[in-house]
């Protein structure tokens, strides 16, 4: 067994709005082991990204997070103090978001956005020369495969191409992810040929860098060559887990079931079913299992109690009471 | 299915718009047609000039040269000259149904108006109408009172689809209606267009960057690149037998979930570079600076449309008698 990085554990996350109490995270769970590549998917607004901002405690200031534990190399993330956690975040943990375009301040050259980086990450002692910064920035940029680095310093974002803007944020990231990158659909604002680039060097630079990877997408064939590992999460639930090759093979939450069966396929075959109803509302969302309402398998009890993960072996577990007969 | 009468054909198609930088060639000499009760895919990269195809039909603008023709009647021209019984026959479906509907109209509202314009309830029993509509698009009829910004994206796009059946037309321009919904809610609103094009005898251009999503919808699908069509074939002949080097690219780049969707794709063609910008269109194929097969005519000569075998038509100088008689 891999040495454990990152362990998330019941973590639940609300929101403050206008209308009430938005009860968005419930028991989410996740393990991430030292130099282990793991994919989350789900649909849009099912808390994959709020996950993810819980782990970098960056949350937005309506976020209440009301219970788990975020361990980090044994220190929960959740507890440390202001300086411990800069500290975390300049050296050994950072984040690559969906879009370059609003990741990236348009009013600044990407050389002063990424030296900045540079300056806090890389150079923790003394005060580094304006040389020394800028040799690191092209070194970065050499490693996020972009061409002619020095001239890319002295453009502004909206001078690049959005999949130059994409390498930049990921050459950015890489300033400060010594340990732990988090990518929120990297490939998603971009064309499918140059996703298939930045997925394919991404997967590249952190074999290369030995990092662990947290990979957050939509769209299910994305993630498939990239991660060992897959989760699943729906409505704010992690409903499945297991590694990647297990998961195709034998999806066994009625959730994954219906969404692998939901994609269209190259082969043909005609339009695939997709999912009657919707995610339902935070705020009215019941105490049973969050799927319920579009199961087709659902019991009476899944509409009053919770599903904890069951575990059934080889690593795969999976949050719903009926799995075996689905 | 080849056989059948061309509802809509549409030769030599150009659109270029000056910009202070120069005259950008959106479409650039661009012919297809679209056969009675058929779907068309037209699938490009951002930036390849599918949109701008679609809008030229819609008459969002005229063309710069080439002609449109619906039905055996010439339409190349812009929307204010057409007579208004001709926008009845032709309707249109955006990408985007947040910005696509006004948000602080009703759902009854919107779509109450194209029966009000077409004055298509004789006993002014538009209410009627709308709730009819609501059924035909799976809306419980409470919705009516609803705003459609508050809706979920696959609600919101069933009223942009409804909106767009009220006029009971012929034709309609689909510009990547489920681009931005989940898979889940994407196969639903597949299906009911899918249905409706058979209940009413529709027949549809479909615009979308997914492949695979065509593979499943279209019956014959043309490939865009830079303004032009260069390859153009039926479905199964298109995937089975993809000729265009830049469609075995975008092929080999579409993220698969099944072993046998990894079997069906052509010999691995590794995506590099990027789409040229529209301003700088590189001279001879456009596509040549990123093509693995470049030879030294690509530089040079446009290549034309040949027939390469039976219905399956290519632009590549790869393929021999293309390019020769230029």
């Amino acid at each position: 067994m891999a040495e454990q990085l990152l362990e998330v554990k019941d973590l639940q996350v609300n929101f403050k709005v206008y209308e009430g109490l938005l009860r968005v995270l419930k028991g989410v769970f996740l393990n991430v082991g030292a130099k282990e590549k793991v994919g989350i998917i789900g649909e849009s607004g099912c808390g994959k990204t709020t996950t993810m901002k819980a782990i970098m405690r960056i949350l937005a200031a309506n976020a209440i997070v009301a219970g788990g534990t975020i361990a980090y190399r044994g220190s929960d993330v959740l507890q440390l103090g202001m300086q411990d956690l800069m500290r975390l975040r300049r050296t050994s943990m950072s984040m690559i978001f969906q879009d370059p375009t609003a990741a990236l301040n348009p009013v600044f050259k990407v050389g002063e956005q990424l030296e900045d980086i540079v300056r806090y990450s890389e150079f923790t002692s003394d005060a580094p020369t304006k040389q020394e910064v800028r040799a690191k920035a092209v070194e970065l940029l050499k490693s996020a495969a972009l061409p002619e680095p020095e001239r890319i310093l002295d453009s502004y974002p909206f001078q690049l191409s959005g999949g130059m803007r994409q390498r930049v944020c990921i050459a950015m990231s890489l300033a400060s992810a010594k340990d732990l990158l988090i990518a929120d659909e990297p490939g998603t604002s971009l064309d499918v040929t140059i996703e298939d680039q930045i997925m394919r060097e991404l997967k590249q630079i952190v074999e290369e860098r030995g990092l662990s990877v947290i990979l957050i997408s939509h769209s299910i064939g994305a993630v498939k060559g990239f991660v060992t590992k897959l989760y699943v999460m729906y409505a704010g639930t992690m409903v499945e887990e297991a590694p990647t090759g297990e998961l195709f093979s034998n999806p066994v939450h009625p959730y994954t079931q219906n969404l692998l069966k939901a994609v269209p396929k190259l082969t043909g075959g005609g339009v695939p079913e997709g999912i009657a109803g919707r995610i339902p509302s935070y705020i009215t969302i019941a105490d049973g299992c969050r799927f319920a309402s579009r199961c087709r398998s659902a019991k009476e009890r899944c509409r009053t109690d919770g599903p904890p993960a069951f575990d059934i072996g080889n690593g795969h577990r999976v949050a719903c009471f009926h799995y075996g007969d689905i | 299915m080849m056989s059948g009468e061309e509802i809509l054909t549409v030769k030599g198609l150009k659109k270029h718009f000056k910009t202070t930088r120069g005259i950008v060639k959106a479409v650039d000499d661009v012919s297809f047609c679209v056969m009675k009760n058929e779907t068309f895919g037209l699938v490009g990269e951002s930036g390849s000039g599918k949109s701008t195809v679609g809008h030229v039909i819609m008459g969002i603008y005229g063309p710069t040269a080439g002609s449109i023709t619906f039905m055996g009647k010439d339409i190349s021209m812009g929307v204010g000259k057409r007579p208004k019984e001709l926008k009845k026959q032709l309707q249109i479906v955006f990408q985007d149904p947040a910005s696509s509907l006004n948000p602080r109209r009703t759902i009854g509202q919107i779509l109450e108006l194209p029966f009000r314009v077409h004055h298509l309830a004789p006993d002014g029993n538009y209410a009627e109408k709308v709730f009819e509509m609501m059924d035909l698009i799976e809306l419980p009829r409470e919705f009516v009172v609803r705003y459609a910004g508050e809706q979920g994206g696959g609600e919101k796009q069933a009223v942009a689809i409804g909106r767009a059946l009220a006029t009971g037309p012929r034709f309609i321009v689909l510009d990547e209606p489920t681009s931005a919904l989940d898979v889940s809610i994407q196969a639903k609103i597949i299906n009911m267009l899918m249905r409706f094009q058979k209940d009413f005898d529709l027949s549809y251009l479909f615009i979308t960057h997914n492949l695979s999503l065509m593979r499943n919808v279209a019956q014959r699908v043309g490939i865009m690149y830079l303004g032009k069509i260069v390859e153009l074939a039926g479905t199964p002949e298109f995937f089975s037998n993809p000729l265009h080097p830049y469609t075995k690219m975008l092929l080999s780049a579409v993220p698969v979930i099944t072993p046998e969707e990894e079997a069906l794709k052509p010999e691995k063609i590794t995506s590099t570079g990027e789409i040229a910008g529209a301003l700088n269109v590189p001279p001879g194929c456009s596509f040549h600076p990123r093509c693995p097969f470049v030879m030294d005519i690509c530089r040079d000569i446009v290549p034309i449309m040949i027939e390469y075998k039976n219905g399956h038509h290519v632009a590549c100088h790869l393929y021999p008698s293309a390019g020769k008689n230029m």
